[in-house]
């Protein structure tokens, strides 16, 4: 049932910028409208591109912060993360671990 | 014109002429504003719902561009689990439920959570749980939550030490029946920190406590200590409120959050108090009725998400699972009701997320 919402209005997780915009109200508590411009500024591209699948692939590819089917060696999992927390100026709790366990 | 294929609140099929489908939206938006003392649906914004289920397709959406976030609650028990966690019993791992919503059910966040939902089951074994959230943060790349119910209901006898209101009230003993609560409620709030400040130490990115309220003003006001607490202590952890039902029952009726009352708030009233709390996310709940045609309900529940936006200074993602937020009451609620509530709630209620 999610699948139909996602259809409808979804913005699409990481075939996207879904993800992006959702660490936006997380971690700064901003509303729709706020979080996308501010993804959308960060990423030097329009609103309306942010949920546009073929614009983000690129995006995502060429920042390497992670995209849906499995490259080999493309970033994945922490990789992507630390590199999407890097993009947003944003502190990622689970970034910030690996970094102190790792000594980066 | 012909007449409009639509559903019953329970998900059955009917025919409802234009005129049934304006008077439907129209007894809906005047309900939700009774009740809540808030504005009604203006005349554009009916048409708006109107031209919604006019639409003869069988799914619907919004136009690209006004796509919004959805966070998921439940965890990946709608695989793995059995009917009672809406779960469909496909024997996967927690972590390949995880990977399962970011790379093929395109989720913008996900959440682990146990499959005894609650926090008071997940606190003996705590360490389980944070081992697992350490590995499904090594291989997610989409926001992480971890979920759990408040429930209070399990504080209670039998299934808890304290007494049980339910018991107590039927009995004329509403001073024990409020004791216990508020004992209960103690006890609860002090698990729900416990248990985030041990996810906390594996850099939990989020917490998400889901089905807030469902035992009462009680349970709401364990949970708004909780989130205070947390937020005190731990404040870069993000947390999100996700509601029960649509009216904070007040089975103490005593029980005041800042100085406001709890019991009888509706969500523009609750997500004030959740505000206040600290909390990041708020997501709340309106009851489908599943005697009234989907229109109603949908109009009903687009009047008060729309308030609730309006009044709140934080993002509302509405409830639109299961008998919520304009969706039939049904195991598997239909494709034609759940967008058209899903597109209702982004152009109207201009919700930040489902």
């Amino acid at each position: 049932m999610p699948i139909a919402h996602v259809m409808a209005s979804g913005m699409g997780g990481i075939r996207t910028a879904g993800d992006l915009v959702a660490r936006m109200q997380m971690h700064r508590k901003m509303k729709l409208p706020a979080a996308k411009k501010y993804v959308a500024e960060r990423l030097k591209i329009s609103v309306t591109d942010l949920s546009d699948e073929q614009v983000m692939r690129e995006i995502r590819e060429d920042l390497d912060i992670g995209i849906i089917t499995s490259v080999p060696g493309s970033a994945k999992g922490m990789e992507a993360k630390a590199r999407i927390a890097a993009l947003l100026d944003l502190e990622i709790s689970t970034v910030k671990r690996f970094r102190s366990k790792t000594f980066f | 014109m012909a007449n409009i294929l639509t559903r019953m609140g329970d998900g059955e099929r009917v025919q409802m002429s234009v005129s049934e489908v304006r008077d439907a939206l129209l007894a809906g938006t005047h309900d939700a504003a009774q009740k809540g003392k808030i504005p009604e649906l203006g005349s554009d914004e009916l048409e708006q719902l109107l031209e919604i289920f006019l639409d003869k397709n069988r799914i619907v959406g919004v136009a690209p561009g006004e796509e919004v976030v959805l966070t998921h609650d439940i965890g990946t028990l709608r695989l793995m689990g059995d009917q009672a966690n809406s779960g469909v019993g496909i024997p996967l791992s927690r972590l390949q439920g995880i990977l399962v919503h970011e790379r093929a059910f395109a989720a913008d966040t996900m959440e682990l959570g146990h499959i005894d939902y609650s926090f008071k089951p997940v606190k003996p074994i705590i360490s389980m749980e944070m081992q697992e959230y350490e590995t499904a943060a090594m291989m997610t790349i989409v926001p992480l939550f971890y979920g759990a119910m408040p429930n209070l209901g399990t504080y209670y006898r039998p299934d808890g030490p304290f007494g049980n209101p339910s018991d107590l009230l039927p009995q004329g003993k509403v001073r024990e029946a409020r004791e216990a609560q508020l004992e209960a409620a103690g006890h609860a709030t002090r698990d729900m920190v416990y248990v985030s400040s041990k996810l906390h130490e594996v850099a939990c990115e989020g917490i998400n406590f889901d089905t807030t309220a469902a035992a009462g003003d009680a349970d709401f006001y364990a949970t708004l200590n909780a989130v205070a607490e947390i937020k005190k202590t731990m404040p870069e952890m993000a947390i999100e409120v996700g509601m029960a039902g649509e009216f904070i029952l007040g089975m103490h009726g005593e029980l005041f959050f800042n100085g406001q009352r709890l019991a009888g708030m509706y969500p523009h009233q609750q997500v004030k108090v959740v505000e206040e709390a600290g909390a990041d996310i708020f997501g709340p709940v309106i009851n489908t009725n599943t005697s009234r045609s989907m229109p109603w309900n949908v109009a009903r529940a687009v009047t008060f998400v729309k308030h609730t936006v309006a009044v709140s200074s934080i993002p509302i993602h509405v409830n639109v699972g299961m008998g919520v937020g304009g969706v039939p009451v049904f195991e598997t609620p239909p494709i034609d009701s759940t967008t058209r509530a899903s597109k209702a709630l982004v152009q109207i209620a201009k919700v930040d997320g489902l």
